[in-house]
């Protein structure tokens, strides 16, 4: 301890001291966190004993005694004899190996694939533009429009020498990350118009917005996507026909509304007065109070609930597989239908959930990134 | 009442009235928070609203600006009667400018952005035009370096002089404050009421609520005793608390005395 009496020690009593070995370094960190006492060191053991064991099985299972390829016949069927021998002891990755082109990309012809593959580039490419805030200008919009016209041209082709290839033949991730980009895109407006709807002064338009969320939140969004694709068109004149997935795309938008508009409500109550009388008093009108003051802090606040609905709404969309849409989960399970690859089914959906779970962590670590930027330099 | 009658006696009496309170009353749900009121504010008058807590002091000033309505009689702000009309409601805003008790600056802009939002979006003036009236009001209230920064970093006295120099970038034709010193520490009322006082010197029109005595003293044309929603007494500062004429003032004085 210091000693403020002595002078000569003043100076030292200032002056950081090293913390003593037993506080810090790994051998502090474990003593404290990992074998306190008894029970401690007790569940410490049985756990690392468990982990080691799953652990070694696993690594066993997926990588020494898996199964990379198997022969193909030239008729095109391949031999999975190696396979069914190694079941339960070794993991079959020749079913990736084999069928990843149809898991990732559906029906779509075969000698076309490339177009997919672009569109998904494509799509990486403008979430990672998009999350770049020095992006975030009007700009970005113009950038969003000539995107998804590319990716509508590739998808469909029939102009500049490509093939055309009608919907029903999409498949694989290009859908899923349709449904979940135009979904999020579009519902996000609609939930924040709702969001302010429901606090709006006019009783009109916040009965109408009262209305939407509490309908379209009291169904399942499985009974949407079946009243998008079966009883949607029975109300439709003779003849016309309105595509499938843009009706599942819509009914996705209209559930995601519902949800989204619940959370930037939240973060709408959760400004304090103030700001609003604030705005007002600076005689700021409703639309420039509401971009400029309201909106920014309010759907700061919510970041973590937004981004939650976001993921849950991006693999909501392989509900999508109950009417017959091709997306990723349904190309997947129709990858293994074929007699030869029965019973793979583990690693397709090892494979199907590592690429759902990349985009969602994607997603999860850049809301909390920016939550930290957002809030750097500020203190409340 | 006795607040007709020193509406005759307000000091410059010959000016049009920039502020007009004709039979005033508001309530909210049963409750009556503003009976009768009448007041008129001459340009350039500064005026102090005292008052017990809950005697509807606040909800007076918030009805100049509309952040509250009232329910009966006229209130003429700047030539315009406040009514629904939203044009109306926004050119007074843009005349009044007002100082809450908790600040309320805007958190995720900085000081400057807080001073030039209104300028640009409301008045339309060139951003940098803003920016230099916004650097010349903060100067002004003894800030400019911290222009740059955001409300979180400042103290409670320095977000209250950005308050009041983000109100007056709108070049307000008066100032409404909302007992502004309320929300701060001791040791920074004081930087508060100097800035508010400099600003009284330059002329504006001010209407102040606040129990800060010493500031209602010195600076005020006129002081009103408010007490359950009514103007009880009114009259200048010295003559009013060295000569209280009703029970409630009397009250009221001696227990702001005490608690000082």
């Amino acid at each position: 301890m210091s000693d403020i009496t002595a002078n000569t020690t003043l100076h030292s009593s200032a002056a950081a001291r090293r913390a003593p070995i037993s506080l810090v370094g790994p051998m502090a960190w474990m003593k404290t966190n990992l074998f306190a006492n008894w029970w401690s060191t007790a569940i410490t053991l049985a756990l690392g004993y468990l982990f080691i064991r799953t652990g070694v099985s696993f690594i066993d299972w997926a990588f020494v005694n898996a199964i990379w390829t198997v022969p193909v016949s030239p008729a095109g069927i391949a031999n999975t004899e190696a396979c069914r021998e190694a079941k339960g002891v070794g993991a079959c990755w020749a079913v990736i190996h084999e069928k990843h082109r149809f898991i990732l990309f559906g029906t779509y012809p075969y000698d076309e694939h490339w177009r997919p593959l672009v569109v998904c580039f494509l799509f990486i490419g403008l979430y990672i533009v998009s999350a770049m805030r020095r992006f975030w200008r009007w700009e970005l919009a113009l950038i969003w429009a000539a995107v998804l016209t590319v990716i509508g041209v590739l998808m469909w082709g029939g102009v500049l020498g490509m093939t055309y290839v009608p919907q029903e033949r999409w498949g694989g991730l290009p859908i899923t990350l349709i449904l979940a980009t135009f979904g999020l895109a579009f519902a996000f407006p609609v939930a924040i118009l709702v969001a302010l709807g429901r606090r709006s002064n006019l009783p009109a338009i916040k009965a109408l917005c009262v209305l939407y969320v509490e309908l379209i939140r009291g169904v399942p969004l499985i009974s949407l996507l079946f009243m998008a694709s079966v009883m949607f068109p029975l109300f439709l004149p003779e003849g016309m026909n309105i595509d499938k997935l843009l009706r599942a795309q819509v009914a996705i938008i209209l559930f995601a509304g519902a949800y989204l508009a619940e959370v930037v409500r939240a973060g709408l109550q959760a400004l304090p007065k103030g700001q609003y009388e604030a705005a007002d008093a600076l005689g700021l009108s409703y639309w420039k109070k509401t971009c400029f003051i309201i909106l920014p802090q309010a759907l700061r606040l919510v970041i973590p609930p937004l981004v939650n609905t976001f993921i849950g709404f991006f693999k909501d969309t392989s509900l999508v597989l109950i009417i017959g849409i091709f997306d990723l989960l349904t190309a997947g399970k129709t990858a293994i239908i074929e007699p030869a690859w029965q019973g793979f089914g583990v690693e397709v959906y090892i494979t199907l959930g590592l690429i759902y779970f990349l985009f969602c962590y994607a997603m999860s670590k850049y809301s909390a990134g920016l939550e930290t930027e957002l809030n750097k330099g500020r203190r409340r | 009442m006795s607040a007709a009658e020193t509406l005759a006696s307000s000091v410059r009496a010959d000016a049009p009235p920039a502020i007009s309170l004709k039979g005033v009353n508001k309530w909210f749900g049963a409750l009556h928070v503003l009976r009768d009121v009448n007041l008129n504010v001459a340009l350039g008058e500064r005026v102090v609203v005292c008052g017990p807590s809950g005697s509807g002091k606040s909800t007076l000033i918030r009805c100049i600006n509309r952040l509250e309505e009232h329910q009966e009689g006229q209130i003429i702000v700047d030539g315009i009667e406040l009514s629904n009309d939203l044009r109306s409601l926004d050119a007074i805003r843009r005349e009044v400018g007002m100082v809450f008790q908790s600040f309320n600056l805007f958190p995720h802009l900085t000081i400057l952005e807080n001073c030039t939002l209104a300028p640009i979006w409301v008045r339309k003036m060139p951003k940098k035009e803003a920016d230099e009236l916004a650097m010349e009001y903060l100067t002004r209230v003894r800030i400019p370096e911290q222009a740059s920064k955001y409300p979180g970093q400042l103290s409670g006295g320095q977000q209250q002089r950005v308050a009041i120099a983000r109100a007056l970038c709108m070049k307000p034709k008066i100032m409404l404050f909302d007992e502004p010193t309320s929300a701060l520490d001791p040791e920074m009322i004081k930087e508060v009421l100097d800035t508010m006082v400099m600003l009284a010197e330059t002329g504006m029109t001010m209407i102040c609520v606040t129990h800060e005595m010493g500031f209602a003293r010195t600076v005020a044309d006129r002081v009103i005793f408010m007490d359950r929603g009514e103007i009880v007494e009114s009259g200048e500062p010295q003559s009013l608390f060295s000569n209280p004429q009703t029970e409630r003032l009397q009250t009221f004085l001696s227990q702001i005395l005490r608690g000082h």
